[in-house]
């Protein structure tokens, strides 16, 4: 497939491209598909290239110039996402500030803090974790009890967070706290920026089930951050946090449709080596494997032709996460049968090949981002408009 | 690269759709099933004669308005959605379809202007006995004698065979496969209406014996044709089960939103509304699905074409089978009875997943063209 939006954008396409080929070489071109939302792996390397793409000018691509960006269009950004994804370049390190946290500030942040934390954030010489969900609260992001109070010129922060992406190398985290003690659910709630790098903080690196230090819980026990903290208003964290949500759901999908691509294309070959696609059965899983992600190009596809041409995307920006999770898990369970026996068999200290950890990992797909339960909800709710349940 | 509608394509949806609510609603589609011919010539002549429809595809040379498959399948997918009676399919999809790939010049300019205008039902008839998609499954035979060709054999499966004024049928000679066509009131041609298990779509048995019959194009080479239309009839059936589909989930949803059981609205139930939910999921993959074939079609690219339109198929027969039977379960016992529209959409879904093959064998036609 080629995205072709006209000469201008060919012109800057080809400069990705030529640079992405200048550069993805040596350390970084051996860890070319490494990483992703749930991937910790080579964490070092990864970050060295993200400050090799910093160098490039390539991080924030329609972001601001006045804050280090690009100050390109969203045609530029989707066109730069697609190369990087085709290229097959390592997975961002810096993704929760260059995707979430970053788009958030350029919507709802006041002027001192965009200034203050966007550059760093383009320089890759701040990292930031995402303080959203808290034990027992799971995707009920409104439960939270994580709360905020005013002390003169400072918010002194008591609580607990959980599944923070990468947490463990956040310097700064945006934390949802609740700011006044007598609301309920999505009420009284306010976004804080806090910084880990104090007494109150402490950060425990959660191993997860492929192994890796992927996330953390992080303790807030009287942590401190100035009052100019809060992005947007007082008691409108939900709102801030919200805005966050839907661009997350927006900007992943690309370049993960094209990693299951490029899986279906492994699996096919593999199942051709094993003489497996004279078998009927499986020779009718590897067919839909293959239509499953031709359909998640087009829904994409749609979506972006969508965006670019000014109109509110259809109801397949919204089904496509759930059909997508879903999907890739399959094609994850047949490339496991296909490797056979060997698929048992791990390097040392759990040393996972491709398939395997993109298997294992595929099974926190229908959980993060809202998991498919979550998603059905909101699918019959915010677009079928079918009733809501009764909430206590 | 267009891969959204245009303002004028929302206009041609909104314009289809609203002439169909009037034309083709429950009340019509009912006794048009019922009835053994299933077809309204005077509706039929409004799609031409106001809205182009028969012709929309149709180049201006022989009388259409030269729009492309996007255009064509946004009036497929409606005519789904209202689960419109009548020829429509057979004579756009299939049988102006193999006039404008065939090699015959001359067929075209006879031929399409009758079909773009109204005047002309037409159909292609392909399958046997043994009901298969295929090259080899074409065996009824042609002969040439002085006085011209003549075909010999049984065609059946043939959609509205039982009432098209023109026939295409494709036949072999010694040379291979030709297509020919041949006038409804022929010599040595019976046709009988098959009872149809989806009865909003009919199909005919037509016997030849030294039918009279005009070849189309050169003798022995019609296949590729042949395949290249059934690819864009894979492609504008997938359109048509995407809005039958959608439809099917809306009245499941608009059920479900006000049919009250233990005490609140079923929809309210997490059983009903993810089942609705992960109904769109399959509505919107199919949608992805069709519109990819479509797009391939209005760019020409030939292995693009064969691809996508074996997956359209593959994808979207199967999404409308799904959709449509859990429509019947939202809907509960009312679902199941023949009074309650679901069925008809139930029939339409089941039949069309056949009508061109069936899944499996489209999977295996993907994976062919694929070289898996």
């Amino acid at each position: 497939m080629e995205l072709d939006f006209g000469p201008a954008v060919r012109d800057f396409r080809d400069e990705v491209r030529d640079w992405l080929a200048d550069h993805l070489v040596g350390e970084f071109a051996d860890h070319r598909g490494v990483g992703g939302p749930t991937d910790g792996a080579a964490w070092e390397v990864r970050l060295a290239w993200d400050r090799e793409l910093s160098a490039g000018g390539w991080l924030g691509v329609s972001w601001p110039r006045e804050y280090g960006g690009r100050g390109l269009g969203l045609l530029e950004e989707i066109v730069f996402e697609y190369e990087y994804a085709r290229a097959d370049a390592p997975y961002r390190a810096t993704v929760n500030a260059l995707d979430l946290l970053g788009p958030m500030l350029l919507k709802m942040g006041g002027e001192e803090q965009k200034k203050r934390f966007l550059p760093p954030i383009l320089a890759v010489e701040e990292l930031w974790g995402q303080g959203f969900s808290e034990p027992g609260a799971g995707s009920d992001l409104a439960s939270v009890r994580t709360r905020a109070e005013r002390e003169g010129e400072e918010w002194v922060v008591n609580g607990q967070k959980v599944w923070t992406s990468f947490g463990v190398h956040a310097d700064w985290l945006y934390v949802l706290t609740r700011t006044d003690p007598d609301s309920v659910r999505h009420k009284g709630l306010s976004l804080l920026l806090v910084p880990t790098d104090q007494p109150g903080v402490e950060i425990r690196p959660i191993r997860n089930l492929a192994g890796q230090d992927e996330f953390a819980e992080v303790f807030l026990s009287d942590a401190r951050t100035g009052a100019d903290m809060v992005v947007g208003e007082v008691g409108q964290g939900w709102r801030t946090a919200m805005a966050t949500l839907g661009i997350e759901r927006g900007t992943t999908l690309l370049p993960q449709q094209l990693t299951f691509e490029r899986e279906a294309e492994a699996l096919i070959d593999l199942a051709r080596e094993r003489g497996a696609l004279d078998d009927p059965m499986l020779r009718r899983r590897i067919v839909d494997a293959w239509i499953s992600v031709r359909i998640m190009r087009t829904t994409n596809l749609r979506t972006l032709a969508e965006l670019t041409a000014g109109r509110t995307p259809g109801a397949q920006a919204t089904t496509a996460k759930l059909y997508a999770s879903t999907r890739h898990q399959q094609l994850g369970h047949l490339a496991m049968e296909l490797a056979g026996p060997a698929g048992q068999i791990v390097g040392e200290d759990y040393g996972l090949d491709t398939r395997q950890r993109s298997f294992l990992l595929s099974l926190a797909e229908t959980i993060y981002g809202g998991s498919s339960e979550i998603q059905r909800n909101i699918i019959g709710e915010q677009i079928l408009g079918l009733p809501k349940e009764p909430r206590p | 690269m267009d891969l959204t509608f245009s303002e004028e394509q929302d206009e041609l949806r909104k314009v289809v759709r609203s002439f169909l609510s009037k034309y083709s609603d429950e009340a019509t589609v009912r006794r048009l099933a019922a009835d053994p011919r299933g077809h309204d010539r005077v509706v039929w002549r409004r799609m031409a004669g106001e809205l182009g429809l028969q012709g929309l595809a149709v180049p201006e040379e022989y009388g259409g308005t030269g729009f492309g498959y996007v255009d064509l399948g946004i009036v497929f997918e409606e005519a789904g959605r209202a689960l419109l009676c009548g020829p429509y399919f057979a004579t756009v999809a299939l049988a102006a379809e193999a006039l404008q790939r065939c090699d015959d010049e001359q067929a075209r300019r006879d031929l399409l202007p009758g079909i773009a205008s109204g005047e002309t039902v037409a159909t292609l008839a392909l399958t046997e006995d043994d009901g298969r998609w295929d090259e080899p499954g074409i065996r009824l035979t042609a002969r040439e004698t002085a006085a011209g060709w003549h075909l010999t054999g049984t065609k059946t499966y043939v959609p509205d065979g039982h009432l098209a004024d023109l026939l295409l049928v494709a036949a072999r000679t010694p040379t291979g496969v030709s297509l020919f066509a041949v006038a409804a009131d022929a010599s040595g041609l019976v046709r009988t209406p098959l009872p149809t298990l989806d009865q909003t779509r009919k199909q005919a048995r037509l016997d030849f014996t030294d039918t009279p019959a005009r070849l189309l194009g050169t003798e022995g080479t019609a296949w590729p044709a042949l395949e290249r239309t059934l690819a864009t009839a894979s492609v504008l059936l997938a359109a048509e089960q995407v809005g039958g589909a959608a439809a099917a989930l809306e009245a499941a949803v608009d059920y479900a939103r006000i049919r009250v059981q233990y005490g609140r609205p079923i929809g309210s139930f997490q059983g009903i509304k993810h089942k609705c939910a992960d109904m769109l999921v399959e509505i919107e993959s199919a949608r992805s699905a069709a519109y990819g074939g479509l797009w391939a079609l209005d760019s020409g690219d030939a292995t693009e074409i064969a691809v996508a339109a074996a997956l359209a198929q593959a994808f979207c027969s199967e999404a409308f089978t799904k959709v449509a039977a859990g429509t019947i379960q939202v809907h509960g016992g009312i679902g199941f009875t023949w009074e309650h529209p679901a069925h008809l959409y139930f029939k339409r879904a089941k039949s069309s997943e056949v009508l061109l093959g069936g899944p499996s064998y489209h999977r295996e036609l993907l994976a062919t063209r694929l070289g898996i």
